[in-house]
């Protein structure tokens, strides 16, 4: 009686799962193993070796690693001062750092095109200062700065989280027993905080690697990243099939590297030493 | 005795302004099993930080085998702590705990696996070399906290209150397994703890604390036959504690009744702090009483049962092996020689004696 009553609980969510989870998923791997006449066939899967498609997934893979790199190089650092930093200033930074995420993310890349535009905001100042004006607009380089902006604290928060988690008697074990800074940090810190980067990781990574809209607002249509390509099937051409196919290939990477870093962070977990 | 081995000359030591320690000096002996006892925020904790190096002290020096380590950071320091809860690393087996110390002075993989053997045997947790941290119960965790500091051979081992998360009967099981391990080891122990039977059973010295002030330092058996203030008497066991007119040597006045002492040199009518074990107040027939009551309360306490007498308008705790029911009337009777007299507090460092009693 008690349990019927819990699984008619959870039926709005096993239909929300159904419906906009499920069912797109299911349509996709159709729409992707069919032609417009609907024989299956390999061709929409297999197309993703056509030079433009892979030169599109080479760089979005590029760009996604380049831009999850500069996000944890930045992190890590800015997590180690906020953890140092006294409890009450801590929350108010984080606060700071959360803030940006409430604005429409559209709104903030459309921001950027201002700013990094030839006569924006950023170059009529380093104008008037005499200095060389930055001519990044339409640029991998401005995608890719545009994406570290907008993942930046999917990466902070998590390191900050694990970050905060260790206790300060656990430090002060270390060095109790001899370590100085360095063992401290390498020995005590970097595995503590090994899952929060982990999660950081692929936050970042995941949405950079199938992001359109940041190469599409930023990178004047010449900036082509598999998100485009897979934008543009769906969009321009109306070929659902190839869409689908390609998308299916994106899908096999995200999972493979979600398991990939997974896999990492549970050996980096255990045998430190 | 044996040679001094730390001296805390003049430690003081303010946190946010407020005064935690106050020219505190206490010396700890080679071997030594010395414990630190006082009620909450008294200041052990800071006292051992400051011996272990968290904590700088304001003023004052810490002196080490002869040599000033006030300055001198925790991690080049010849000495050990087992933190209050624990502080395992989480992300390693035990053995790589215990090995952790040991891997920082860079000892071969022999020396380490060997270590870690005799360690392991020595807290009794033999084969739990590969285990997780997790899997471990509280009492577990305490012994390879233990363990982890012991393998590293250091000439005082420090310990806050770190048996203080263990129930009853794992905390005396661990009492004398604490005091076996310093006699094997043959290691200075400073101990922190509020609990004054563990202090009892445990130390060679006990070190009485209350407000940053040491009130007492003696072996259990003087701590708790000759307390020298009120407070010592209170928290140590126990008592009850009456003002007292010291009428000449050998008579004191209690409850407008003069009472027979062994005390001498207080001078002709002097206020003092008398204290009465509840263990030596005597309950004998009204007629053979130097004062009469009531008995107003009675708890059964399996050794003994826990008496209330009102007699002259005071709460008298008596220990008795023998039930005197609710409500019998009773005589008080106390041996001259089981009355404590003290001083009452006079001097700056003494009040903080005053405000808990
Ligand atoms: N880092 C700190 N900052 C501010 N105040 C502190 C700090 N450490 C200790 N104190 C204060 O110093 C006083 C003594 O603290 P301490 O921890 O030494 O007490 P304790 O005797 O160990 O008590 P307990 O038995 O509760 O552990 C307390 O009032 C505490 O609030
Ligand atoms: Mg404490």
């Amino acid at each position: 009686m008690c349990n019927l009553k819990r699984q008619l609980l959870a039926g709005p969510y096993v239909l929300w799962m159904a419906g906009f989870i499920l069912l797109p998923v299911i349509m996709i791997l159709y729409y992707a193993f069919t032609t417009t006449g609907g024989d299956f066939t390999f061709l929409n899967v297999s197309s993703i070796t056509f030079s433009v498609h892979l030169k599109a997934l080479t760089l979005s893979f590029k760009l996604a690693l380049i831009c999850t790199v500069i996000c944890l190089a930045l992190s890590y650092p800015l997590a180690m001062i906020l953890n140092n930093m006294k409890a009450k200033s801590q929350g108010f930074v984080v606060f700071i750092f959360i803030l940006p995420m409430w604005m429409n993310f559209m709104l903030r890349i459309l921001a950027w095109r201002m700013l990094l535009s030839n006569n924006g905001v950023i170059n009529s100042l380093l104008d008037t200062l005499g200095l060389p004006g930055i001519d990044i607009l339409n640029t991998p380089t401005a995608v890719v700065f545009c994406m570290v902006y907008d993942f930046l604290p999917f990466m902070i928060l998590p390191i900050y989280n694990s970050m905060a988690r260790i206790q300060a008697d656990i430090i002060e074990a270390a060095r109790d027993l001899g370590a100085g800074n360095l063992t401290i940090f390498f020995k005590i810190i970097v595995p503590l905080t090994m899952s929060g980067v982990i999660s950081g990781i692929i936050m970042v990574f995941v949405p950079a690697l199938t992001s359109f809209a940041v190469s599409d607002l930023l990178g004047g249509g010449k900036v082509l990243l598999i998100g485009n390509v897979i934008e543009q099937a769906f969009m321009q051409e109306y070929n659902w099939n190839l869409g689908s196919g390609l998308s299916f290939v994106l899908m096999i990477f995200v999972i493979a590297s979600m398991a990939l870093m997974n896999s990492r962070g549970e050996e980096n977990g255990a045998g430190v030493w | 005795m044996s040679k001094r081995l730390i001296d805390l000359t003049h430690i003081s030591k303010s946190f946010d302004g407020q005064m935690i320690l106050d020219d505190l000096n206490l010396y700890i002996r080679e071997n030594e099993f010395l414990t630190l006892l006082g009620p909450s925020g008294c200041g052990k904790t800071t006292t051992l930080r400051i011996i272990g190096g968290f904590e700088t002290p304001d003023q004052g020096n810490i002196i080490f085998d002869g040599r000033d380590i006030t300055k001198l950071p925790p991690n080049q320091r010849q000495l050990n702590t087992v933190f209050q809860k624990y502080a395992l690393f989480p992300h390693m087996s035990i053995a790589e705990n215990i090995a952790f110390g040991l891997k920082i002075r860079k000892k071969s993989k022999t020396y380490i696996d060997d270590k870690i053997k005799y360690a392991l045997n020595l807290v009794n947790l033999e084969g739990f070399e590969n285990r997780n941290i997790d899997s471990l119960s509280g009492g577990q965790q305490q012994r390879i906290a233990i363990a982890r500091a012991i393998v590293n051979e250091p000439k005082v081992l420090l310990l806050d209150e770190p048996l203080g998360a263990l129930d009853l009967k794992l905390r005396q099981d661990m009492q004398y397994e604490l005091i076996r391990l310093k006699n094997e080891l043959g290691i200075t122990f400073v101990y922190v703890t509020h609990d004054q039977e563990e202090a009892l059973t445990m130390s060679d010295t006990i070190v009485v604390m209350n407000q940053g002030y040491i009130q007492q330092i003696g072996t259990p058996q003087d701590i708790y036959n000759e307390p020298v203030n009120a407070f010592v008497a209170d928290f140590i066991g126990e008592s009850n504690i009456l003002n007292g007119l010291m009428i000449k040597d050998r008579l004191v006045e209690i409850l407008d009744v003069k009472f027979p002492c062994v005390d001498e040199g207080f001078g002709c009518n002097t206020p003092v702090d008398v204290v009465i074990r509840p263990e030596d107040v005597e309950l004998v027939s009204p007629e053979q009483g130097m004062l009469e009551g009531d008995v107003v309360s009675l708890i059964f306490k399996g050794v003994h049962w826990e008496t209330e007498v009102l007699a002259n308008g005071f709460e008298w705790l008596v220990h008795t092996t023998q039930m005197h029911p609710l409500g019998t009337h009773v005589g008080i009777q106390v041996d001259p020689f089981n009355i404590q007299i003290m001083n009452k507090p006079e001097t700056n460092d003494e009040k903080a004696v005053e405000s808990h009693v």
